[in-house]
């Protein structure tokens, strides 16, 4: 039951990591490689926000929510718009915008900044306390963050059927010629997508982060998971972003249980190489394997 | 409305052209103009360790780890296609192997840094290969997630030292022997892999680059050329890290840091992505510079990130192709 509920929770965790990322990739094909970092940045805004300028918890969260939007903006009409269609540079260079922040995050002694290093750094919970579910004890953030992540599922399946900004999203993913020659202006859509992609791993820290500490080393992290379930999943692919991201939770869950805690990362090395080897394209990857992976 | 009126014009220099063919060693100006800028290079490496002091040497010494990285990330990215972040776990393994070597069976580190070079490549390329069915981002991807994994590996089994990593490895005899090792790797790659990619071999591996179905429809086998060219890129690369473990007689995680992937790349683009040459270059410049900057801290990845997005953005074709423009040919303005 334990590894139920609380398996369920991890993979919802990692969906909810994994959405922007892919939302990204599939629309504009740029592999966003700042998204961990946007990720960290969010929780040490609205951290400052909270502690230093002393600013209501939800005011806070809006705000920052509102900086990672710029933020994914300005590296797309600043730096990426230029490099459009050369997946390599596009690869380094926001590889290189990733490792600007997460380092600049970590950086001391400029004009008196300290720089974010060690353990004190916490976001506090929506709502304290902990409920029972079945026997198992389960806190209301935990619970918060699983409805939220279907509420963003449901929301964004609206956004993307029905909205006419989502539909030119999808359009451009599908065919960009053939957008284009419909009105759809692909660098304008691509920068949504990007804030867009930035704003929901800002909404994946605010949600995720009470749960324990802030620190700059956790961007790879988030980095590597939501990668990793991408990889699992197949590129693109929201469906296939889902079902990995359960896949992965459960798991790490499991063998957590069986072996102890320090034997997840091999797990997750061991899927990523097993779906590799069985699926080049993933569990529900779309890309023809002959002509885009292999 | 009036349009541009005035264009650049380049035109290949006379000696350029001279000397492509075989009658270039016909005339002393025309072997020297294609000697020289190797030469330069050669001597240049060869000559400068011998005007600098002890603490700027070991500078040296770890840009020619960074250039052999830097080598390997473009002879991959440039040459097959494959774009690998992931060099440092190249270095960690070379440099794991030959400082357990060294600690536990208690080889000398002549022995085991030939044993680490190999055995490092073969377990690199073994890992690597299930992702090579992969291209582009995909291989990108899985290849930058490699050494961070191998980090949570290590820390979570605490393994291998653990954290803390294990010190008092033996060095190197001296540091002349260090600084002209690393220098004389660099230069045979450096040379080797550019006759290599004029050989078949290289075709090959450019043809997989720009079309892998029709290299596959020609009946080559485009995972067997993959997987030779990175164990030719992991050779050098743990080349690097056995030499880095005995050059600071000291193994730990950070040698699968951030570092290691970052700083090759910003150098290779520097330098000019494609050149080969250009990423030794670029190494040079970066490291002396990254050292001068250690009192900055993380600062130091903070500026080489802002000149890689720099250059990637506003000067893609890098600093070797834009000497070699001016080398081989000359530029005039013309009215249109």
């Amino acid at each position: 039951m334990d590894i139920l509920i609380y398996g369920t929770v991890n993979s919802v965790i990692y969906a909810l990591i994994a959405v922007g990322f892919t939302l990204v990739y599939g629309v504009s094909r740029i592999p966003n490689f700042a998204h961990g970092s946007i990720y960290v940045l969010v929780g040490f805004l609205t951290w400052t926000f909270l502690k230093n300028l002393h600013i209501p918890y939800g005011i806070a969260i809006v705000l920052s929510l509102f900086l990672a939007t710029l933020i994914g903006l300005i590296i797309y009409r600043l730096v990426l718009i230029r490099l459009r269609g050369l997946p390599t540079s596009e690869i380094i260079a926001s590889f290189a915008v990733s490792l600007i922040i997460l380092e600049g995050l970590r950086m001391q002694g400029i004009a008196g900044f300290k720089g974010f290093i060690g353990p004190f750094y916490m976001l506090p919970p929506f709502v304290d306390g902990k409920v029972r579910i079945l026997g198992v004890f389960v806190d209301y953030q935990r619970i918060i963050i699983v409805a939220a992540c279907f509420a963003l599922v449901v929301l964004l399946w609206v956004f993307t059927h029905y909205t006419k900004m989502g539909l030119s999203l999808r359009a451009i993913a599908q065919d960009e010629h053939a957008a284009m020659m419909l009105g759809i202006h692909s660098d304008r859509t691509a920068m949504t997508a990007l804030s867009v992609g930035s704003a929901l791993a800002g909404l994946a820290a605010v949600l995720i982060l009470p749960l324990g500490n802030i620190t700059a080393e956790m961007g790879y992290k988030v980095l590597i998971y939501a990668l990793a379930v991408c990889i699992i999943g197949g590129l693109g692919s929201w469906a296939g972003a889902v079902l990995a991201s359960f896949v992965i939770g459960f798991a790490m869950k499991i063998s957590t249980a069986l072996f102890g805690a320090m034997w997840e990362s091999v797990v997750l090395v061991g899927t990523i190489i097993l779906i590799l080897l069985l699926k080049p394209s993933g569990l529900l990857g779309k890309q023809k394997e002959l002509e885009e992976r292999v | 409305m009036k349009a541009e009126s005035r264009r650049k014009k380049r035109l290949d220099r006379s000696i350029k052209v001279r000397t492509e063919g075989l009658y270039a060693l016909s005339s002393w100006a025309e072997i020297l103009y294609l000697v020289l800028p190797r030469a330069v290079l050669i001597f240049g490496l060869l000559l400068i360790p011998l005007f600098l002091d002890m603490y700027w040497r070991r500078v040296i010494c770890a840009a020619g780890i960074y250039a052999l990285l830097a080598l390997g990330f473009d002879f991959l990215a440039e040459f097959v296609g494959l774009v690998c972040l992931g060099g440092a776990f190249f270095i960690g393994a070379g440099g794991y192997i030959s400082g357990l070597l060294n600690a536990y069976a208690g080889w000398p580190p002549f022995v085991c840094i030939p044993i680490a070079t190999l055995s490092g490549a073969v377990i690199s390329t073994l890992i690597l290969v299930p992702a090579l069915r992969l291209r582009g981002i995909y291989f990108a991807i899985a290849s930058f997630m490699f050494p961070l994994f191998a980090v949570y590996i290590i820390i979570a089994l605490s393994a291998f030292g653990g954290t803390e990593g294990i010190s008092a490895l033996d060095t190197l005899p001296n540091q002349w022997s260090e600084i002209y090792l690393i220098l004389g790797v660099v230069l045979i790659s450096l040379f080797g892999l550019r006759r290599l990619v004029n050989e078949d071999m290289g075709l090959i591996l450019r043809g997989i680059k720009d079309n892998d179905q029709a290299v596959r429809a020609s009946g080559i086998s485009i995972t067997a050329y993959k997987i030779k060219a990175v164990f030719i890129a992991s050779l050098m690369g743990c080349f690097g890290g056995a030499y880095l473990s005995h050059l600071y007689g000291w193994l730990g995680i950070s040698l699968f840091g951030m570092d290691f992937s970052i700083l090759p790349i910003a150098a290779t683009v520097m330098g000019g992505m494609g050149t080969l040459a250009g990423g030794v270059l670029g190494a040079l410049i970066l490291t002396p510079l990254s050292e001068a900057l250690r009192g900055f801290g993380q600062l130091r990845v903070v500026l080489y990130c802002f000149i890689l997005l720099l250059f990637i953005v506003y000067k893609p074709e890098g600093f070797l192709s834009y000497f070699q423009r001016k080398y081989h040919q000359f530029e005039v303005w013309e009215e249109v």
